[in-house]
């Protein structure tokens, strides 16, 4: 197995559960099982014996190992030399179970789904495109960026709303881009971190082929997913673009006020996604675009930034729901820690971590006193 | 089996009872040498209340119960040495009360102390309590039981001194409480005036009864922090070192490391000193105190202040230091364990010495890590040797130096702290007759169907 020559290194000293200053535990799948075995240190000892022939792939093992989010958090928090590796040798004994054909029926079903239909809802290539029908959001022609908007902005209800709010802010501010609409391919980045190596490299070659093939030089993303994709999975396959978040070209544009805003009174808190903050560096585009806002009050949740909890959807658990359910889930408790800023609303850069919370605001019956919005949909409601 | 696991499942729902080979393969370890045993069920309660019926139906059943912390004593305790419930307490981790004016927390029994740091530190900057260089995910109350020590242990003596009050689940299932809670709201004291009855439970790894909530006396938590470090090239210099630091009355805190890499380390002996202040003013008058008392050995060029680089300021002020875990990675194999007995400081030389000779006749990667206690009363002595995981002839070897590290402490009048089975044994058999037979009969009493952690502190 990739990695193979670090895993025995673990002390299993538990730093890697916990924020940096240790106020709370912060693994998500620590979080709601509760057993060492869901933490990172459990996971590479059970990896060790797994590789040694020890315990074998059960059902248990197998959740333990897809319930990680691959949120970062431990790689953030461990002491050891090795501790950036930590979500890669996940990566990499999911893809040992992946090659041996045992995996849990979710994780099958969603390889599945992209591998047949090229999206995990099963739906028509040729509807990718329709959230932008009646938008002033053109087919890409040769603009100056590519709007990559990935799956759960194609297809999913509340991933489209979001898709299309990030598509006319970009529009009104005057930024040039395109989108693929049902040339869109699946950017991977979820087959890749679900252990599929081999369909992702599949993926990350068409999608590096069409963007060359149509002239793209940079790309902007809705989807901090497919921003991890596209940075970190694709230039070793020769895919070379400049990647942007979209905060990160709004947050320059706000700035400069070449978008004006009228206002928008509230008390807002804001919900970092791993994949554009531990994973991506950025944590202060999206602040910097609320806090340009007159009106909102930005509170910080106790854990937030670097600490920030991840809400759940992380390294496929979003589609497979591993890591869903119940009071302990970590979108619950990430919902209860926004509640406790007495904030009105959990503003979120990405379309994952707005369907995890909103579902889990329901889940928590807070839903009448925490509304949770994408950075893009409090800019247009400030517009108005 | 079945039908326990439905009576726990019962208890603390069924998401919190495992059986299953991947728990029972994890916690049948702790990341030190000692060898492995599988629990059958582990369970992960969340109330007293549940640690009672867990309690009760493993005296029905017959069954045996460790209780668990982080399970980061190196030395196995935690190990479940007949099976049974490993009873795993970190979902037990509520600050309940603290009494600022009396200075003391009451947290529950799986309450780790980097919880208890972040939360002091946010919401009671004047105080703090003792935080030992073990991990943060490392348990208040696991570390009483064993006697641990921290950052104020050379001022106040050791962790479980500085314990005002307990509540324990006894292994017929009632609650104990220890100490003026036993009578009064208020958690001061787990003792005096009254009888001190802490004893039956500090230090016995829960050989005797599952503490399940716990007050921790804190203390002032100044502004300012510094350290200093003092370095003389011969071992026995230490004592007189110590002795003169100690008289000042001026530190926090007083270690010692010696190792051998990197290179300007080697036959070098650390001495690092924390101060503390509100005020510049307080830590320079600390600062001059401290440097006074030293001034006749670097007069004599016995030794001397060591210029701090900001990267070495800053690991050693870090609480918990991260480094103390990370020299599990010296040898590219996550693994440490140590021999750490109570000595007495005029034997610091003698067991610096050894170690150097075990570290080479078996091979190791070592390091001395020693910690001041109650103004020099004592001292923790670790004889820490790294391992690579994946090299079984290298683990053999540490164990057998660990080994022949313990024969050694015993000789000089040593005591084992948080002593493997091994080790209780050599003690027990070293011990004075009729403090063995007081051991077996509190034992037989508090545990009289021997279900609490069996195989610790057996007396036979």
């Amino acid at each position: 197995m990739r990695y193979g020559e670090i895993i025995h290194r673990c002390f299993r000293c538990g730093y890697c559960k916990f924020t940096s200053d240790y106020a709370d535990f912060n693994c998500p799948s620590y979080r709601k099982y509760m057993f060492d075995t869901y933490a990172p240190g459990g996971r590479l000892w059970l990896i060790r014996a797994w590789l040694d022939g020890e315990i074998t792939t059960s059902q248990r093992f197998q959740e333990i190992l897809f319930s990680c989010a691959t949120c970062a958090n431990c790689v953030e928090h461990c002491p050891f030399g090795f501790s950036a590796d930590l979500v890669n040798i996940f990566i990499a004994a999911r893809e040992q179970m992946v090659n041996s054909g045992i995996v849990p029926p979710a994780v099958r079903d969603y390889l599945k789904n992209i591998y047949i239909s090229g999206n995990p809802y099963k739906e028509p290539t040729s509807a990718r495109g329709s959230w932008a029908d009646g938008t002033p959001i053109e087919t890409y022609h040769g603009q100056d960026f590519l709007f990559y908007v990935g799956c759960v902005g194609s297809y999913d209800e509340r991933g489209k709303r979001i898709a299309a709010s990030v598509g006319r802010l970009l529009v009104l501010a005057g930024v040039s881009i395109g989108i693929l609409g049902h040339r869109e391919i699946c950017d991977g980045n979820e087959v890749q971190v679900l252990g599929e190596s081999g369909l992702f490299q599949f993926l990350a070659e068409q999608n590096i082929a069409l963007f060359k093939e149509l002239g793209v030089q940079k790309i902007v993303t809705l989807d901090p997913h497919a921003f991890n994709a596209f940075v970190k999975g694709y230039p070793g396959l020769g895919g070379d673009f400049e990647i942007y978040h979209y905060t990160q070209l709004l947050a320059p544009l706000i700035q400069s006020r070449r978008i004006r805003l009228a206002g928008y009174n509230a008390r807002i808190t804001y919900h970092d996604s791993c994949y554009l903050g531990r994973h991506g560096g950025e944590y202060a585009a999206p602040r910097a675009i609320l806090q340009c806002i007159p009106g909102i009050e930005l509170l910080e949740m106790e854990q937030s930034g670097e600490n920030a909890l991840c809400c759940g959807a992380g390294g496929g658990n979003f589609f497979t729901d591993i890591l869903g359910g119940g009071e302990d889930s970590p979108s619950r408790i990430r919902v209860r820690q926004a509640v406790n800023t007495g904030a009105r609303i959990l503003a979120v850069s990405c379309p994952q971590c707005a369907k995890m919370l909103e579902d889990a605001s329901k889940a928590e019956e807070v839903d009448d006193r925490l509304e949770i919005m994408d950075v893009a949909e409090i800019v247009l409601r400030a517009l108005s | 089996m079945h039908d326990l696991t439905t009576s726990l499942s019962e208890i603390v729902g069924h998401r919190y009872v495992a059986t299953t080979p991947e728990e029972c393969y994890f916690y049948a370890r702790d990341p030190g040498l000692m060898p492995a045993h599988e629990p059958d069920y582990v369970v992960v309660p969340k109330t007293v209340k549940q640690v009672q019926e867990i309690v009760r139906l493993a005296v029905k059943e017959n069954v045996p119960i460790v209780p668990m912390g982080a399970g980061m004593t190196l030395t196995g305790l935690t190990i479940p040495l007949r099976g049974g419930i490993v009873i795993d307490l970190k979902r037990m981790n509520r600050i309940l009360a603290v009494n600022e004016k009396a200075r003391y927390v009451i947290v529950e029994g799986g309450t780790s102390h980097g919880v208890l740091k972040a939360f002091l530190e946010r919401h009671y900057p004047r105080l703090r309590h003792s935080i030992p260089d073990a991990p943060p995910t490392s348990t208040v109350a696991a570390n009483v039981m064993i006697h641990g020590q921290g950052r104020l242990s050379q001022q106040y003596g050791f962790n479980s001194d500085m314990v005002a009050g307990l509540e324990v689940v006894l292994a017929s299932g009632d609650i104990c409480k220890i100490g003026s809670c036993a009578l009064s709201p208020e958690w001061f004291s787990r003792g005096a005036p009254l009888p001190d009855l802490s004893g039956l439970f500090l230090g016995w790894f829960g050989a005797t009864g599952i503490i399940t909530k716990m007050a921790l006396k804190l203390y002032p938590g100044k502004k300012m922090r510094d350290v200093e470090i003092f370095v003389t090239d011969s071992e026995d210099f230490i004592p007189d070192i110590i002795y003169e630091l100690t008289h000042t009355e001026m530190v926090e805190d007083i270690n010692i490391f010696a190792q051998p890499l990197p290179m300007l380390f080697k036959d070098n002996h650390h001495v690092v000193i924390y101060l503390t202040g509100d005020t510049d003013e307080e830590l320079e008058f600390k600062r001059k105190m401290i440097f006074d008392a030293l001034e006749g050995f670097i007069q004599r060029k016995d030794g001397g202040f060591m210029s701090l680089a900001a990267g070495i300021q800053h690991t050693l002020l870090e609480m918990p230091q991260r480094s103390a875990s990370t020299f599990a990675d010296v040898t590219k194999g996550g693994g440490f364990e140590y021999s750490g007995p109570i000595i007495v400081v005029d034997k610091y030389p003698h067991c610096a010495r050894k170690l150097a000779e075990l570290a080479s006749r078996y091979d190791l990667a070592y390091n001395a890590t020693a910690r001041i206690i109650g103004r020099g009363h004592c001292m923790m002595f670790a004889f820490s040797f790294t391992f690579n995981r994946a090299d079984s002839d290298m683990m053999d070897r540490a164990r057998h130096a660990l080994s022949e590290a313990s024969e050694f402490v015993l000789s000089v009048g040593g005591v084992f702290w948080k002593p493997t089975v091994y080790e209780q044994r050599m003690i027990l058999e070293k011990m004075h007759p009729q403090t063995r037979s007081l051991m077996q009969m509190i034992k037989a009493n508090l545990d009289p169907t021997g279900i609490l952690n069996p195989g610790n502190w057996e007396i036979t």
